[in-house]
């Protein structure tokens, strides 16, 4: 049997123990190999040292569940990696927060960046209101540190990594939303609503706000609405909404299921009109159905 | 300390099995505004001593590089060599540099206003003296900016071009050069063969009163330089091609010859000295087909200085396969812009080579052509310099050579096909 050498690549017979060319022990267990030529030569930036193929971020497709909540992400049909990211986290009894991120695509490592923006948001939002912040003043200091971890992570002498933010905190008797670029939170239920307004240029995708060091200081949107549900809100990266903008078109593909069957069903329309985006979507139930008489109230939103 | 950052301009979505990927290259180095005195500077004046300098242009070439060792600010190591069939160092003329005072300032201006216009060309000669004298200051001082001004006005007469190119690839690398011709008598060719291989400029100086601005200007420019010895890195996929590295700004030069092999997937180009200023490069590489959807790395691009291995900036060139023709067809512009411009410049000079080989259906049809190019893509000078050789009827397009030329126009024309214009607009802006 022919092999190739996980280093350098090099034909290698079965039996042999060594590398001709590059005298690797090949009884060793090495690095992830690259998925396209087999070198274990894969950079820490995801790219082969020796073919330059971008490797897959191990986000192809992931799934969360938490507390009846749950969220599906997936690279879609047309981009090589999966650069959303998502995180669900319970904050005390009935309370549960969701964060999407976008990586954008032309910028430098964008997976990382939009991991590691829901990660630490989604924590700091978490550890605020376990500690008796209020959900508005907990989503600012979850977006800030958001903001910070991405900022942190850019190298002198290339572009800044950015990527977008959206997250909801979920509780009983309400629901905070904040944002910043394109990603989207909607209310779907009775007057399924679009509760987030894109930064954008209206018509085209060119992000007006993101996080990232070159975005400055970043201000979020923050939204709170109240409402007798029930419903859900669903977060969700451009990929979703590109084909599905409109809340009721939403509502109607979504039907009241299982929230992840929801995700999952979401995600499978996503991919089957173009799947042209990474697409991640979060569903966190709201009310579920204990009040016959609904009624949706939307604050005006602050931002300051 | 100078900051140096790299940016990429591309489209990197390919169709299915397309190959072939461009990338521009801008790296801007921004720090100490004007000189540093942190950095160790070294500059050799050359000044073509030759018989055909009588006259005129000897004085000017006298208060040129008067005005070059005045420029020179305190502790420069310099000297100065007169040019004839040979080369003899006029100051300081102990085999080494000595660095600017006001005294060795003075010395060599006494020095300079006694040089007087005898003898033959020898350029190559010229440059060699100068390699010695700058690699007996790298001894001394490691990481010395080293710079050097030729000015000659006449043709390399009196060196075979054996020995021509011999001296020439043995001082390449030891130096940068920005070369001068002034008058009409000189070889474009040569003096751009000189810049090039000494990753400097070639200009022609119409008058020889506007010697010293020049040579004023180009001091300056040397004082401003605050790294040596800088490459661009280039590294590709084992499976691919690199097709070409060039600079495409401020000047187009070539570099894909002038790899020095890294491993066996990396070179290193060689690109001088670095100030405060911006330059771009194109790099094409010829990648093996990929699938849709598919992301590869087609280039990584650094800046080093090889001699730490210290990076200074980086970029990716990136190739994504793509079944969306909305994406793949789309033409970054400044990829196009330079494209043109390397267009250009090639239809200039393949245009005044027909022209001089009286092959004037030729001449016509390149010459005309640059017009149109020069003008749309924002080259003022390039098209003003052509309206001087062919005549573009407004009505119809059509070209027609102009007869009576000025030789000095035909040489700026020449000389400056080289030089590149920004883009007029800048998408990011």
């Amino acid at each position: 049997m022919v092999s190739a050498c996980p280093v350098c690549g090099t034909r290698v017979l079965a039996g042999e123990a060594f590398c001709e060319q590059c005298g690797h022990d090949l009884a060793a267990p090495g690095p992830t190999p690259c998925t396209a030529c087999g070198a274990a030569r894969v950079g820490a930036d995801g790219y082969c040292e020796n073919c330059g193929m971008l490797q897959p971020t191990g986000r192809d497709h992931v799934e969360v569940e938490l507390d009846g909540s749950a969220g599906a992400s997936d690279r879609g049909r047309r981009h090589s990696r999966n650069e959303d990211a998502m995180a669900l986290t319970a904050a005390g009894p009935g309370t549960v927060v969701g964060v999407v991120c976008d990586g954008v695509s032309t910028s430098p490592r964008p997976d990382e960046a939009s991991q590691a923006a829901a990660d630490v948001a989604a924590a700091a939002i978490a550890k605020r209101l376990a500690e008796g912040e209020g959900a508005e003043a907990a989503t600012r200091e979850g977006v800030r540190l958001a903001a910070a971890a991405v900022a942190a992570a850019a190298r002198a002498g290339e572009d800044a990594p950015a990527c977008t933010y959206v997250s909801a905190v979920v509780s009983a008797r309400q629901v905070t939303v904040g944002w910043v670029g394109d990603s989207r939170a909607y209310w779907l239920g009775a007057q399924s609503a679009l509760l987030t307004r894109d930064d954008a240029t209206p018509g085209t995708h060119m992000l007006t706000a993101w996080l990232g060091a070159d975005a400055g200081e970043v201000v979020p949107h923050v939204t709170t609405f109240t409402t007798d549900g029930p419903g859900i809100v669903l977060l969700c990266s451009d990929g979703l909404w590109n084909y599905y903008p409109e809340p009721e078109d939403l509502a109607a593909a979504a039907p009241q299921d299982a929230p992840l069957a929801t995700a999952r069903r979401l995600v499978r329309l996503a991919n089957q009109a173009g799947g042209h985006d990474n697409i991640t979507v979060v569903v966190i139930p709201f009310g579920q159905g204990d009040r016959a008489d609904t009624t949706v109230a939307f604050p005006k939103e602050r931002s300051d | 300390m100078t900051d140096f950052t790299m940016r990429v301009d591309q489209n990197k979505y390919l169709p299915a099995g397309s190959q072939e990927v461009h990338g521009i290259i801008t790296v801007e180095a921004s720090g100490p505004v004007g000189t540093s005195r942190a950095t160790d500077a070294a500059e050799v004046i050359i000044v073509d001593t030759s018989g055909s300098m009588s006259y005129g242009k000897i004085a000017e070439a006298r208060k040129a590089a008067q005005a070059a060792v005045d420029t020179l600010r305190d502790g420069v190591y310099f000297a100065v060599i007169a040019g004839n069939h040979q080369a003899e160092v006029i100051y300081p003329g102990n085999g080494r540099l000595t660095p600017a005072d006001a005294r060795s300032r003075d010395e060599a201006k006494e020095a300079v206003s006694r040089l007087r216009a005898d003898g033959g060309t020898a350029m190559g000669r010229w440059l060699r003296r100068a390699a010695d004298l700058f690699s007996a200051h790298l001894m001394e001082h490691p990481g010395a900016i080293r710079h050097a001004i030729l000015l000659t006005d006449g043709k390399n007469e009196h060196e075979p071009a054996p020995e021509f190119d011999a001296n020439l690839a043995y001082c390449s690398g030891k130096f940068v050069c920005d070369a001068r011709g002034v008058g009409t008598d000189w070889v474009v060719a040569e003096l751009r063969r000189i810049g090039s291989t000494l990753l400097g400029s070639a200009m022609d100086v119409r008058r020889p009163e506007e010697l010293e601005d020049d040579f004023r200007a180009m001091t300056e420019a040397a004082m401003g330089k605050t790294v040596a010895d800088v490459a661009l890195r280039v590294w590709t996929p084992r499976a691919a091609t690199l097709n070409f590295v060039k600079q495409v700004s401020p000047a187009l030069e070539d570099l894909t010859g002038r790899r020095s092999p890294v491993d066996a997937q990396t070179g290193d180009y060689p690109t001088g000295a670095w100030g405060g200023e911006s330059r771009e490069y194109h790099v094409s590489v010829k990648v093996p087909p990929g699938g849709v959807g598919q992301e590869m790395r087609a280039g990584l691009v650094k800046l080093v200085v090889p001699a730490t291995g210290e990076v200074l900036a980086s970029g990716n060139v990136l190739a994504q396969w793509s079944d969306d023709p909305a994406l793949s067809t789309r033409i970054n512009p400044r990829v196009a812009h330079y494209t043109g411009q390397q267009e250009l410049a090639s239809l200039i000079q393949e245009g005044l080579q027909a022209r001089n080989d009286g092959d004037l259906e030729t001449a016509t049809a390149r010459l005309g052509k640059a017009r149109g190019i020069a003008e749309r893509a924002g080259n003022d000078e390039t098209a003003k310099l052509l309206d001087k050789v062919v005549d573009i009827d407004p009505e119809t397009g059509t070209a027609r050579l102009r007869r009576g030329v000025d030789k000095a126009d035909e040489i700026a024309l020449d000389t400056r096909s080289v030089r590149t214009v920004r883009m007029r607009k800048d998408p990011e802006g």
